[in-house]
């Protein structure tokens, strides 16, 4: 059993990084603990808590900004935002039923993950709406970067790099947003028995069209039939618009239905959520790939690992589960070489998590720069160490 | 004589440069080494023309592998390497030091691949931002960052200075829409950042170089997010009589619900002096805004509806909104035009900060005051939706010691910014213009970790130096690099 600190200030916590620092300490990083199942497993002396750094510091709904302490739980922030009408545009997936757990995710471990949700295709990735950070970096210094302004352009852009470091970089204490209005209504329209090359080249019409679809999925095997699903948000006459519009310029004579209300944010919580493959003993993939490539890597990932897969992003995003076997790993390895993009793995035994790296495996460039940033801002190792081992950050290729 | 100061040149640089010109030329095919000073002076300031030095020669390389062997060359040489896109900078990003190599990027000028299906352009960035949008607006798409010297800034300087733009509310700034780069490193080594699919699984270092001012390599080719056209965009004018009144109007659009694309703020010296300049028609009024939405016909009429009605409860002075293209052009003609208008009257020093949208009527008000303390005119215009201030100080070059007071001034209108909780630059850059202002916004720790990044990409601080970082505290770092050769 290791010790777990929570440091309730900024400066406690720069003393326990110095303490770190001073006698060879690392920790392993936690807010919810909601997520603990992404990358390596980590091996620390210590746990480090953020919960005891909550609360939002500053919310300007008329400003479009919002400030929290990195363990304030998104909850929170959802509901503080909710009730001036607005919203993170992200999104950010919930990871409790692939990973099956309890716990409040936090807002800090949103950032460090970059999590995103299905509108990522419209509005962003977290890393877009993130505008300003405060960490401790492994000197045990306060570091700034960003701030509380949407354009800055002051410096390098660390903020940018703090997300989706998996705290590898540092400890983020502090967080900055740009949120966005939250839309009167929202409703999808959900097309019947597209095949997915039929589906990829359907949402890619509709992405490419003025509607600002701001969610699009293919769901292949939703009971007997496959659902395409476009989701459109704004003012009620704006949606209503819409929907005709990517109805006359999509459907021929599928089945259509149009969606609303509970049902509909039950239906986009599932696909963000990847809440149909919750079963523990599966392997879980998250692949970002070149849209049109979906339909090729797909057909793949089912011949030689037998996945269950589906799509977001307008087939940019591949969820795919299959049986937790080595030989399924690999194969979704080798098929990824004939691509751009990535693949990550989510969810795997422990076993097959030390025999195939988590993360993408990098270029030799690339991975030679991350390592060197990694040793520049912890030089002594405290951070997370082993979460990212997988990603080749020795650089040895 | 001006406030900023460059460093001195490394003598023992000038005294290889036939070597090192003789080194450039035998890395390069013919005509791509410019070294004569009749040709290099073309190359001596940018878009702060008050800096001005010639370098000791310029490259123009056709090509990543060409890129990458100029690296090379300068990096065994220990020659630094000033990157420049169109010039267009306005905080001497591409101020060369006469011991420093010009690379320049305008024959990186190639669209390489249009994907519609999958929504990006791949572009080698010394193409124009303009013509991004160009070369797909026939298929109905646009590239979205539109900074207002878009018909002549390279994409190249776009991503150093993460430009902008008036759309940004709505679109975001080039780190939103830059999917993937090729960078080439100081070494000359060439790595691929990103690409055609979103987001990474390791450090977003696209997101590091997005901005980063040539500070951390060249970027020869970039992966462009393109979107689809609006079907039709249209603003609405609404003047007031009180500055805090449309600043208070800018908060209640905002928060209403409705996301604008862009929301321009005008005061009265630059209505005034635009409306002389372009014949706009704007009423006249303290304060300014130009508030424009997209969508259908349909949507767009109900959305400046509601603006109207939200303007109307706080008494404006005018309220114009566009029913028509020409009426929109109209609208925008002035606002268009505005720094042209001022140049023809002034020299005139354009600043960036940003602040938070609450302190816009705030930070105004001070600038005023600031105005009658320097004995300066200044006139406002700027990017009101996202905070992004535009002061015009207006200034005589010819008459000696104005260009130093003006410095003076924008350097507390800055330091204003920094205060209530802005920044000093929101799509300028810092270049050597704010340089020194760093501190006033980040402290000794946040810089270095700053540092120490460019440390890992550019070891002896060879690309742009004396940019961006106070100069004492980069010394130490740029010294070891003297010394290195």
């Amino acid at each position: 059993m290791t010790d777990i600190l929570s440091p309730n200030t900024e400066q406690a916590l720069s003393e326990i990084i110095l303490d770190c620092k001073a006698n060879n300490q690392s920790v392993r990083i936690t807010g919810g603990g909601t997520r603990s199942g992404l990358g390596g497993a980590v091996n620390a002396t210590k746990t480090l808590s953020l919960k005891l750094l909550s609360g939002i510091t500053l919310y300007e709904p008329a400003a479009l900004t919002l400030v929290a302490k990195s363990g304030t739980t998104y909850k929170e922030i959802q509901t503080t935002l909710a009730a001036e009408s607005q919203r993170l545009s992200f999104e950010p997936m919930d990871h409790r039923s692939i990973y099956a757990n309890q716990g409040e995710p936090t807002i800090g471990g949103i950032v460090a993950g970059n999590i995103s949700g299905s509108r990522r295709i419209q509005s962003g990735a977290c890393r877009d709406a993130f505008i300003g950070v405060r960490y401790i970096c492994g000197h045990g210094e306060i570091v700034k970067n960003g701030g509380r302004v949407m354009k800055n352009v002051t410096g390098l852009d660390l903020v940018k790099l703090m997300a989706g470091s998996y705290g590898t970089l540092g400890v983020m204490t502090e967080v900055s947003f740009k949120v966005l209005p939250a839309p009167e209504r929202q409703a999808t329209l959900q097309i019947a028995n597209f095949s997915v090359e039929q589906a990829v080249k359907a949402m890619s019409k509709a992405l490419g069209s003025p509607f600002e679809v701001t969610g699009v999925a293919h769901l292949p095997n939703t009971q007997d039939a496959s659902h395409t699903l476009l989701r459109v948000e704004g003012f009620d006459s704006q949606v209503t618009y819409r929907l005709d519009k990517l109805r006359a310029l999509l459907v021929t004579n599928q089945d259509v239905e149009i969606i609303e209300g509970s049902k509909h944010d039950a239906l986009w919580q599932s696909i963000r959520n990847v809440d149909i493959y919750t079963d523990q003993t599966k392997q879980l993939w998250r692949l970002s790939v070149k849209p049109s490539d979906a339909v090729k890597i797909s057909q793949q990932l089912r011949e030689k690992a037998n996945a269950e897969l589906y799509f977001d992003w307008g087939g940019g995003l591949i969820w795919a589960s299959m049986d937790d076997q080595l030989t399924n790993a690999q194969s979704v390895r080798q098929i990824m070489t004939g691509f751009g993009g990535f693949a990550t793995l989510v969810r795997a035994s422990a076993a097959t998590k030390l025999k195939i790296s988590v993360f993408h495996p990098q270029a030799k460039g690339v991975a030679k720069l991350s390592a060197l940033i990694r040793q520049k801002s912890d030089p002594s190792g405290i951070f997370n160490p082993n979460l990212l081992t997988s990603m080749n950050l020795n650089g040895d290729g | 004589m001006s406030t900023i100061v460059m460093p001195e040149p490394d003598l023992a640089i000038l005294d290889r440069r036939d070597e090192i010109v003789a080194a450039l030329e035998r890395a390069l095919p013919e005509n791509n080494v410019i070294s004569e000073l009749a040709e290099t002076i073309a190359y001596e300031c940018d878009g702060l023309s008050a800096y001005r030095c010639p370098p000791l020669a310029v490259v123009l390389p056709n090509n990543t592998q060409e890129v990458s062997a100029i690296m090379r060359t300068c990096y065994e040489l220990g020659v630094p390497v000033v990157p420049r896109g169109a010039g267009t900078s306005l905080a001497g990003g591409a101020l060369p030091t006469a011991d420093s190599i010009i690379l320049g990027t305008a024959r990186l000028n190639q669209h390489l691949d249009i994907d519609i299906p999958n929504r990006f352009i791949r572009v080698q960035t010394g193409v124009t931002n303009l013509s991004v949008t160009g070369a797909v607006e026939g298929q109905d798409f646009f590239y979205a960052p539109d900074p207002s010297s878009q018909l002549a800034c390279a994409i190249a300087g776009n991503i150093a200075m993460n430009s902008g733009g008036a759309h940004c509310l709505k679109y975001g700034v080039t780190t939103n829409n830059l999917m993937g780069v090729t960078l080439v490193q100081a070494d000359g080594e060439i790595i691929t950042i990103g690409g055609e699919h979103l987001d990474t699984d390791g450090y977003d270092l696209l997101g590091l170089i997005c901005g980063s001012e040539g500070q951390l390599g060249i970027v020869t080719e970039a992966v462009l997010r393109i979107l689809p056209k609006p079907e039709g965009a249209r603003p609405i004018l609404i003047g007031f009589d009180e500055p805090e009144t449309a600043g208070q109007c800018v908060a209640d659009i905002i928060k209403s619900g409705i996301l604008p694309v862009a929301i321009e703020y005008m005061d009265r010296l630059i209505i005034q002096v635009t409306d002389e300049f372009s014949g706009a028609g704007y009423p006249d009024v303290e304060a300014l805004l130009i508030v424009e939405v997209e969508g259908s016909e349909a949507e767009i009429d109900q959305q400046l509806e509601k603006i109207s009605a939200i303007a109307n409860k706080l008494n404006p002075a005018a309220l114009r909104q566009s029913h028509s293209e020409e009426e929109s052009a109209m609208i925008w003609k002035g606002r268009k035009s505005a720094f042209g208008a001022v140049g023809q009257l002034n020299d005139y020093m354009c600043l960036d900060g940003t602040v938070p949208v609450s302190k816009l009527s705030d930070v105004l008000k001070a600038i005023g005051e600031l105005s009658k303390k320097h004995d300066m005119k200044v006139g406002n215009v700027f990017h009101a939706g996202d905070g992004n201030m535009h002061p015009l100080i207006l200034y005589d070059a010819n008459k000696s010691g104005d260009l130093e007071r003006a410095e003076a001034f924008g350097a507390d209108i800055l330091r204003l910014c920094v205060e209530v909780g802005g920044c000093l630059t929101g799509e300028h850059g810092v270049g050597i213009e704010k340089r020194d202002l760093m501190g006033v916004q980040y402290s000794d720790a946040d810089l270095e970790a700053q540092m120490s990044v460019k440390d890992c990409f550019d070891p002896n601080w060879l690309l742009n130096p004396a940019k961006v970082f106070p100069l004492a505290l980069s010394a130490a770092r740029r010294n070891r690099a003297v010394q290195h050769d």
